[in-house]
């Protein structure tokens, strides 16, 4: 195995536990960091894959993390402001325990 | 019991999508096109040596352009909830840390312009040096200095916005036959430093606003219910 697959397999088993974490926890902050672990394993696997080619890696898929760590960086402050207002407003920062049926 | 059942379920459905990713990626096939030799071709046309600098600011300047403004729509949103700066100050910053930041913030924006300069031919440029004056905002905040700009919320609106002003004004400058960002040689050079430098001091401006999540108006006003009355 590669060093550029261990970085991908790496990258989807983060990739995974990130979005089990997403779909699983109802503590708002705990959703927001799963999003970016899920985010920085997708950047992993773009890094790790940006190798496969030859022996210099292609500059593509680096700028386009580049772009994208910004963008999530961004979100991530965007979720962070939503939730401090959802507090604000409800006094909580968590999903309801259980949803109406 | 439905939780669990719940639970169990989903976690067996994301261990199958992973599996699923895992046989995706290893069975991927080659690039069609190999990107890397495109790029090195056309990079003494580009204005920069480095590939990454040439793709971020030339080849597909476009996500720049609309990723600076993603940020500045991140800060206009998180401004407009209208928070507070949470860090209400519990007593005096102490004096080490003080004088750290003293010292370490005019270091950290000779790193940011070096980072920014080294751009052209080594991994740095706009975003790295942003990232470093990013955090010499965040210090400033965690250490209750009011960042430089904080008092004149104008001003501090105008820095944030003019990396994609500049970013947008150089492009529709250089645009002929109607094609925006397409520039070469020596002409891109200049046009792409340019725009690095002041989307490197948006990027901090925002990246440290960002941080404190209040609105400049808010901040002012709390500065002066911070001060004593007379």
């Amino acid at each position: 195995m590669s060093l550029s697959t261990l970085y991908a397999m790496t990258g989807v088993a983060l990739f995974s536990l990130g979005f089990h974490a997403l779909l699983v926890q109802r503590h708002l902050l705990r959703k927001v960091l799963a999003l970016n672990v899920l985010g920085s394993a997708t950047f992993l696997l773009l890094v790790g894959m940006a190798r496969r080619g030859g022996d210099t890696p292609d500059p593509v898929p680096h700028a386009m993390v580049l772009t994208g760590i910004v963008v999530a960086v961004s979100a991530t402050a965007l979720a962070l402001s939503l939730a401090r207002r959802l507090k604000a407003a409800q006094g909580l920062v968590r999903l309801p325990e259980d949803m109406p049926e | 019991m439905r939780q669990m059942l719940a639970f169990t379920l989903l976690t067996l459905l994301v261990l199958a999508s992973g599996l699923g990713l895992a046989v995706a990626v290893l069975s991927l096939p080659d690039a069609p096109t190999d990107l890397a030799a495109r790029v090195d071709a056309g990079l003494d046309d580009s204005g920069v040596s480095h590939p990454v600098t040439a793709v971020l600011l030339n080849f597909r300047a476009y996500d720049t352009l609309l990723e600076i403004g993603v940020l500045l729509l991140v800060l206009t949103g998180t401004w407009s909830f209208g928070l507070e700066r949470r860090l209400d100050p519990e007593g005096p910053v102490g004096p080490i840390q003080a004088e750290l930041v003293r010292n370490l913030v005019p270091l950290m924006v000779l790193v940011a312009g070096h980072l920014l300069w080294l751009g052209s031919k080594a991994p740095g440029g706009a975003f790295q040096a942003g990232a470093v004056l990013g955090g010499a905002g965040v210090l400033l905040v965690l250490s209750q200095h009011p960042l430089p700009a904080w008092r004149h919320p104008a001003g501090y609106r105008a820095t944030a916005s003019l990396g994609l002003l500049v970013f947008l004004i150089a492009s529709v400058a250089t645009m002929r036959d109607g094609r925006l960002l397409e520039v070469r040689g020596r002409e891109a050079g200049l046009l792409i430093l340019l725009i690095e430098v002041a989307a490197a001091i948006s990027i901090g401006a925002i990246l440290a606003a960002l941080f404190a999540a209040e609105a400049p108006e808010t901040a002012t006003s709390l500065d002066e219910r911070k001060e004593p009355q007379p």
